[in-house]
């Protein structure tokens, strides 16, 4: 013998998985959502995603490095999948200014003052996006109509998202009818021909990315089945009830960031629940929230605000819900 | 039907490389190293001295405690020293050390091949005769037979589970066990259905081993009692609760034993040495073991002596590969790194597995990002995150709670967790504590 055997304990083999490839598989499967994304609002997805991306990253290397004073970890690809969803849950005509101040906020106070991968409690891109939000409601919700390449970033032309039209429509006191006559029929909505956020509009993009990470094991099914499933049974009930005044279950789940958040933002793993049962009440809980606030709330959409809200009771969803242990349940058969 | 068990458990790849490498016997040692403790329990007491000469399946320690057994010499010759050694883990123990003369057995043993299947021996007669022969689980828990045998009258057993699940990756010995030694096998399960007299013994096999499955099939079909059941791949398997859920649909509880829901486990390879041991009058001597690894040249199966070093065995399959930077004994999920090539072989040593360098380290370990897969695979329901984290926290009264002292040590948390996070390590400092918070408690009651 040469040189001494390596001695450690068991196991001795791993199953492979590592963090950086959970999110580089992220990254692959917001692909699809954004090519539609560019096609739909040209530059303006270039713009915002490259610049949210630029300053997620910078804003975490330069905390890491002076501020916490610990080694950057910037190859875990974290901070690159908060700039990207910042940048898909924000208008492609956001001023820049405002977008770094989101960026911040996001990485920031959302990340690095909870001591950053793996401790913060509320999803880094959502706190960024509400801050956004509540502090510049005019600029977050002048959305841009897709135009494709034939028009600039900041003098794109702006609509309300389909969402936003039908709570106009109701409030002027039109007939629910003839609002859905005047929106985009579903097929442009499961396309994404839609005024909305940058990357939220293509169902059909963001079903493909969400189906790539179900296949590669990278989430379960528990979250996103929870919440769409909430979702469409909640409104389902609203529109067989009073169809005159609430729209159908396959409208709310093709709009407002409904399949982003359920597929790509409520399953964080840092801020979702541990075992498949918290999971599954978490989802039932963001689609309740998200449907109440869409229905009776200020906002037309309230998919942030509904996982912001269950992400602070994921704590609590750690501490009851557990997994049944063995031997617990004795059974003769 | 193919049974698993529902809970948990992981896919390691199974390389199985020495799967088609018939059982070779391997040349006598020229010195034997028989520690005193090769089994769960008391450590034998050694009843021979410098100097003696020995034979073949002669006592040379011996243990009088219920949960013990005995050990014998698996060739003669003559004793050298009967004092510390230091074994496979680095830790210093009492063994006999043998320089080996010949092979001459005791007359007692019945050392010809032919098959014997008629038996008439009562229930006692054959635990004592499995008592005296030394016989322990050679699956790797090394828990002595005879225990498993003498249980709480009250207690009634409903069914014998023979566990030929080998759910770790590499290891092909029981498999190569069963193809070549059907019979006898099917012989000592009959025998430890009337020690045990019990009417049903159910024999489980993952499904990656067809031809054992189709083998021990048609053997069994003729009698009544013995049931082969196919099982889906899934480690860890060959875990006793595991393996006894997967069957009977039944859960032992906690700190419990299988008897406790009707059923007692033997390793299949537990099940030959107890056929040779009431049949023939042999006592535990040499195993079968795996000795493979992914750059190993010829990888195989061998029927080794126990006390046989381990680098007999690694010139058996062409030598150590040039780049092999970590040997383990056992299989790579549970199987303990060796320290020193001149350490022996043991009763519970099933496997030895050559890893390359690039396979021999861990990669550095990254913050938790509570992705849950470790709570998902748990197959006793347990949460790894949170047992490691209360551990490093010291926080051994809350970690009791949890059931940390039902962690199996599968290692299937730290397989599949993407942050590389040692937790198993942590679980098992933190077992041994609340362990020993456990017995101080009961030691003042």
């Amino acid at each position: 013998m040469d040189r001494p055997l390596v001695v450690s304990p068991a196991p001795h083999i791993h199953g492979g998985a590592s963090v950086h490839r959970l999110m580089y598989d992220v990254l692959l499967a917001l692909i699809p959502a954004y090519l539609v994304s560019v096609w739909m609002f040209g530059w303006g997805a270039l713009y915002v995603t490259a610049l949210s991306v630029a300053s997620c990253v910078g804003f975490e290397y330069l905390i890491q490095r002076f501020v916490l004073k610990n080694k950057p970890t910037l190859c875990d690809g974290s901070a690159v999948i908060t700039g990207v969803l910042l940048a898909f849950n924000v208008p492609s005509n956001l001023p820049p200014l405002l977008l770094v101040a989101g960026a911040l906020v996001a990485i920031g106070v959302g990340k690095m003052t909870f001591g950053g991968l793996g401790q913060n409690i509320f999803n880094p891109a959502l706190v960024g996006r509400v801050f956004l939000l509540i502090s510049f409601p005019v600029p977050m919700t002048s959305w841009p109509v897709p135009q494709g390449f034939h028009t600039g970033v900041l003098d794109a032309v702006t609509g309300a998202t389909p969402l936003g039209m039908v709570r106009e429509g109701l409030a002027s006191g039109e007939s629910m009818s003839s609002i859905m006559a005047n929106l985009p029929d579903y097929l442009d909505l499961l396309v994404g021909k839609m005024a909305g956020s940058t990357g939220e509009v293509s169902s059909l993009a963001l079903l493909l990315g969400g189906i790539f990470l179900l296949l590669r094991r990278t989430i379960t099914w528990h979250i996103p089945v929870s919440v769409l499933v909430t979702m469409a049974l909640f409104t389902g009930v609203m529109h067989l009830a009073h169809p005159g005044q609430y729209a159908s279950p396959v409208f709310h789940l093709l709009t407002g960031g409904a399949l982003l958040g359920a597929l790509f933002m409520a399953t964080d793993y840092v801020t979702s629940p541990m075992t498949p049962r918290g999971m599954l009440v978490y989802g039932a809980g963001i689609g309740v929230i998200t449907v109440l606030i869409r229905l009776f709330g200020a906002y037309p959409e309230g998919m942030s605000f509904a996982i912001l809200i269950m992400n602070a009771f994921v704590p609590l969803l750690n501490r009851y819900i557990r997994p049944v242990r063995f031997g617990e349940e004795v059974r003769h058969g | 039907m193919i049974k698993t068990f529902p809970k948990g458990g992981i896919h390691p790849q199974d390389h199985k490389l020495s799967a088609t490498s018939e059982v070779v016997p391997l040349a006598l040692p020229e010195v034997v190293t028989l520690p005193v403790s090769q089994h769960i329990g008391v450590p034998a007491t050694v009843i021979v001295k410098p100097g003696d000469v020995v034979r073949t399946g002669q006592v040379i320690a011996e243990s009088a405690e219920f949960i013990s057994a005995s050990i014998h010499s698996p060739v003669s010759g003559v004793v050298v020293r009967t004092d510390d050694f230091v074994e496979p883990s680095g830790l210093r123990r009492t063994a006999v050390l043998i320089r080996r003369e010949g092979d001459d057995w005791v007359e007692e043993v019945d050392r010809s091949p032919e098959l014997v299947e008629s038996f008439s021996m009562s229930p006692m007669e054959i635990r004592s005769r499995i008592a005296r022969s030394g016989i322990v689980g050679l699956g790797g828990a090394t828990f002595p037979a005879q225990v498993k045998l003498a249980f709480d009258p009250r207690k009634k057993v409903e069914v014998l589970i023979i566990n030929a699940v080998e759910c770790e990756p590499f290891l092909t010995c029981d498999h190569r066990l069963m193809l070549e030694k059907g019979p006898e096998i099917l012989t000592g399960i009959r025998i430890l259905m009337h020690a045990l007299q019990v009417e049903r013994a159910v024999v489980g096999i993952e499904e990656n081993k067809p031809d054992a499955i189709a083998h021990l099939r048609a053997l069994a079909a003729p009698g009544p009692g013995i049931q082969i059941q196919p099982l889906h791949m899934k480690y860890p398997q060959g875990s006793e609760k595991q393996l006894i859920k997967a069957i009977t649909g039944r859960e032992v509880p906690s700190m419990k034993l299988p008897i406790e829901v009707g059923a007692v486990v033997f390793n299949v390879a537990t099940v030959f040495a107890v056929y040779e041991a009431v049949q023939k009058n042999k006592p535990l001597v040499d195993r079968v073991i795996t000795v493979t690894g992914p750059e190993v040249a010829r990888p195989g199966n061998f029927l080794v002596r126990i006390g046989t070093p381990i680098s007999a065995l690694i010139e058996a399959v062409g030598g150590m590969p040039r780049d092999t930077a970590k040997v383990i004994a056992g299989g790579p999920m549970m199987g303990k790194a060796v320290k020193r090539l001149d350490a022996p072989v043991t009763k519970g040593t099933s496997g030895l597995l050559l890893l390359p360098e690039r396979l021999s380290y861990r990669e550095e370990a990254s913050p938790c990002v509570r992705c849950g897969r470790c709570v998902s695979v748990c197959v006793m329901g347990l949460e790894p995150y949170l047992l490691a984290a209360l551990t490093n926290k010291q926080m051994f009264e809350r970690a009791e709670g949890e059931g940390i002292v039902d962690c199996v040590e599968c290692g299937s948390c730290q397989w599949t967790c993407p942050s590389h996070r040692p937790l198993l390590d942590f679980i098992r400092l933190g077992k041994v504590t609340v362990n020993k918070r456990i017995r101080a408690r009961a030691a003042k009651i």
